[in-house]
C-alpha cells in the first residue's frame, strides 16, 4: 500500500486559448458516481464571462474568414486528439457517470461526430445556398453565413456527446462559442478545453466555463454581444430566463433538452443551419 | 523666477513605478462608477489625425461628439474635437453653438521638425480659423543635445502666436528617455506659458503610459505651490478602456486633488476611449453587458 496522497486535479476555465482561474477565486469539487471528490473546479462569475465573451469576439472574424475546408482540417484534428485520450475519456466518463461500455460507446460517437461535422464544413453551405428566381433584372442569390458569438449551455445527462454535439456544428459554421459546461460534469468539459487547446483552434474559437448555470444564464442571456443561444439544460426557470432576456438583441434561442445524443439523427447539418444567418443579394444584369 | 533647468529634479522610478501599481488596482463601483465614467467622458478630446482624415471623416466626429449616445440624453459631450489645422473651420461651423472646443494640432506636428516662423504661421492660421485650442510639439531635437533655452522660446513664441487660444505642449515623453527628462520638459513647458501639459503625439509608441503622467502631475504639483497657477494634464495615446482612464483620474485627485478633475484642467486625448466609456455607462445602468453594434461609430 502506497503512502502517496492523491493529487484531485483543479480545473480551470478556458477562455481566448488560456487556462484561467475563475476571477471569483471561488471554486466548487465534482464529484464522481460514489459522490467521492474527483476534481475542484471553478466557479466562474459573470467576470469570467465577459471576458469570454470579448475573446470570442476577437477570435470570430478570424474564424469566419477562414476557408471552411482549413476548418473541416481543424475539426479533424480535433477529432485525431481525442482517438489519442480515447482511453483518458472513457475513464473518466466511467468515474464520473455511466458504465463502462457506455462510456466507450460515448467517446466513440464523440469522436466520429467530429469527423462527420469536420466534413460538412465545406458543403453545408453549397446544400442550403440557393439562386432564386425573381420577376426583375437581377441575379438573386443566397447563402448562409455564420451569425457570429453562440453561448452554449451543455446538458446535464450526455457529459460528453452533449458538449460535442454542440460545439462541432457551431464552429464548423464559422461560429466562435461561450460554453457553460454541466454542473455535474464540469471536468469532462475541461478535459475537452485540453483536447481543443492542443489542435490548431485557434485561441477564443472555443471558450469553456465551468461554474452554477444560476450565476451565469442570466448575464450570457442579457449580453448584447452574444448572437444567439443553444441551451440543452432543461430547467424551466433558466430557459424562460433565456427566452424573457433574448429580445434585447434578438437573439437567436434554440432549446435542445431531451435530444438523445448517441443517436444517429442527432448529427445533422440542419444543426449548422440553426446558428447561420441567411444572406441574399440582389445582383443588377443584363441592364 | 524662472528655475535653472541645467539642474535636474530627480525621479524615483521605483517609486513612481510601485505607487501606479497602486493605483491599478483600485476598483471603483456602483454611483461612484458611474459618476467617474461621465466625468471622463466629458474630459475626452475625440482626436482624428490622419493623413486620411477627409471633411466626411471630420463631420462624422462632430456629431459623435453632438450625439454621443442618442438614446440616453443624459449621457454628456465631450470636451472637445482635435484636428489638423485645415479641418479646424468645418469642426468649428459643425460643432457652433454646442460649447464643444476644436482644437487643432499644429508646429509640424507630429515631428516638429520645421522652420520656426512656418510653425508659428501654421499656429496664426489654426486660431483665424476658430481653433480655441492648439496642441504644439516641442523640438525633441534641440531638448535631447541640452539646448533648453531654444525650448524654452519656441514655447513662449508659440504662446505670443496662440493670442486668446489655449495652448497645450506635447512632449512627445516616448522620446525623452528618462523620467527626469520628462519632469524637465514638464518644467520647461509650464514656465514658458503652456496652459496644459500632453504626453503624446500618438504617433510614437509608447504613447501615454501612467508612470509618466504621474511624473509630469508632480511637476504641475510643484509648479502650482510655487506659482499658484493651475496648469492642465491631457495624457494622449494608448488610453483605450474604460478601467484605464478611471485609474488615471484616480491618479489625478490623489495627486493634485479634486479641482483638477475638471475638464478645464484635465482632458483625454483619444479616439476610441468614448465608445468604450459609453459602453460602460449604458452597463452600469442597464446592467447588461454591451455590444459595439449598438454605438455610433466615433
Amino acid at each position: 500500500m502506497s503512502n502517496r496522497l492523491n493529487v484531485l486535479k483543479t480545473c480551470k476555465l478556458y477562455i481566448g486559448g488560456k487556462f484561467s482561474r475563475s476571477e471569483s477565486e471561488h471554486y466548487f469539487p465534482a464529484l464522481d458516481k460514489k459522490q467521492k471528490p474527483l476534481a475542484n473546479l471553478c466557479r466562474a462569475s459573470r467576470k469570467d464571462l465577459r471576458n469570454a465573451v470579448q475573446a470570442a469576439r476577437k477570435a470570430q472574424s478570424d474564424w469566419s474568414g477562414r476557408a471552411a475546408y482549413n476548418r473541416g482540417q481543424i475539426l479533424y484534428r480535433m477529432a485525431e486528439m481525442m482517438e489519442g485520450r480515447r482511453e483518458q475519456f472513457i475513464a473518466e466518463l466511467e468515474r464520473a457517470a455511466v458504465s463502462r461500455r457506455r462510456a466507450e460507446n460515448e467517446t466513440d460517437t464523440a469522436i466520429d461526430r467530429l469527423v462527420h461535422y469536420a466534413g460538412w464544413t465545406d458543403k453545408y453551405s453549397a446544400l442550403f445556398s440557393s439562386v432564386n428566381p425573381v420577376a426583375s433584372p437581377h441575379f438573386n442569390f443566397s447563402i448562409p453565413e455564420p451569425t457570429g458569438i453562440v453561448g452554449i449551455v451543455a446538458p446535464d445527462d450526455y457529459p460528453l456527446i452533449g458538449l460535442i454535439s454542440l460545439i462541432a456544428p457551431v464552429i464548423a459554421g464559422g461560429n466562435t462559442c461561450v460554453v457553460i459546461s454541466s454542473e455535474k460534469y464540469g471536468s469532462i468539459a475541461c478535459t475537452l478545453a485540453e483536447v481543443i487547446h492542443s489542435s490548431d483552434v485557434p485561441g477564443g474559437v472555443v471558450n469553456i466555463l465551468t461554474g452554477f448555470r444560476a450565476d451565469l444564464i442570466p448575464h450570457l442571456a442579457t449580453h448584447m454581444d452574444v448572437n444567439a443561444v443553444l441551451c440543452a439544460a432543461d430547467d424551466p426557470e433558466q430557459k424562460k430566463n433565456i427566452q424573457e432576456s433574448a429580445h434585447l438583441n434578438v437573439k437567436r434561442v434554440h432549446f435542445y433538452d431531451g435530444t438523445n445524443w448517441m443517436k444517429e439523427e442527432s448529427q445533422t447539418p440542419y444543426y449548422i443551419m440553426d446558428v447561420q444567418e441567411v444572406k441574399t443579394t440582389w445582383h443588377p444584369v443584363g441592364i | 523666477m524662472i528655475p535653472d533647468f541645467k539642474q535636474t529634479v530627480p525621479i524615483d522610478q521605483i517609486g513612481v513605478e510601485e505607487r501606479v501599481a497602486r493605483f491599478r488596482t483600485r476598483s471603483i463601483k456602483k454611483e461612484s462608477k458611474l459618476f467617474a465614467l461621465k466625468l471622463a467622458l466629458r474630459m475626452v478630446d475625440l482626436t482624428t489625425l490622419e493623413g486620411m482624415d477627409s471633411p466626411g471623416k471630420v463631420r462624422q466626429l462632430c456629431y459623435k461628439a453632438l450625439y454621443p449616445h442618442e438614446i440616453d440624453p443624459e449621457i454628456p459631450q465631450v470636451a472637445a474635437i482635435c484636428v489638423y489645422p485645415n479641418h479646424v473651420k468645418l469642426a468649428v461651423e459643425t460643432l457652433k453653438g454646442s460649447g464643444i472646443h476644436v482644437a487643432s494640432v499644429a508646429t509640424s506636428f507630429p515631428s516638429g521638425m520645421g522652420r520656426l516662423e512656418s510653425r508659428i504661421d501654421e499656429v496664426k492660421y489654426a486660431v483665424e480659423e476658430g481653433a480655441d485650442e492648439i496642441d504644439m510639439v516641442i523640438s525633441r531635437w534641440a531638448f535631447l543635445k541640452g539646448d533648453y533655452g531654444y525650448v524654452y522660446d519656441e514655447i513662449a513664441a508659440i504662446k505670443e502666436a496662440c493670442g486668446p487660444a489655449h495652448l497645450k505642449v506635447i512632449l512627445e515623453t516616448g522620446e525623452l528617455e528618462t523620467y527626469d527628462n520628462v519632469r524637465k520638459a514638464s518644467d520647461i513647458a509650464m514656465y514658458a506659458g503652456a496652459d496644459f501639459i500632453k504626453t503624446s503625439t500618438g504617433k510614437i509608441s509608447p504613447a501615454a503610459t501612467m508612470p509618466v503622467t504621474l511624473v509630469m502631475l508632480g511637476a504641475i504639483r510643484d509648479y502650482y505651490i510655487k506659482t499658484g497657477n493651475k496648469v492642465g494634464m491631457k495624457p494622449a495615446g494608448g488610453i483605450r478602456d474604460s478601467k484605464t482612464a478611471l485609474h488615471y483620474l484616480v491618479m489625478v485627485k490623489e495627486t493634485l486633488g479634486a479641482d483638477w478633475l475638471d475638464p478645464d484642467l484635465f482632458r483625454f486625448g483619444a479616439s476610441s476611449l468614448a465608445n468604450d466609456l459609453l459602453m460602460q455607462i449604458i452597463k452600469q445602468k442597464t446592467g447588461h453587458y454591451q455590444s459595439p453594434d449598438y454605438f455610433s461609430i466615433g
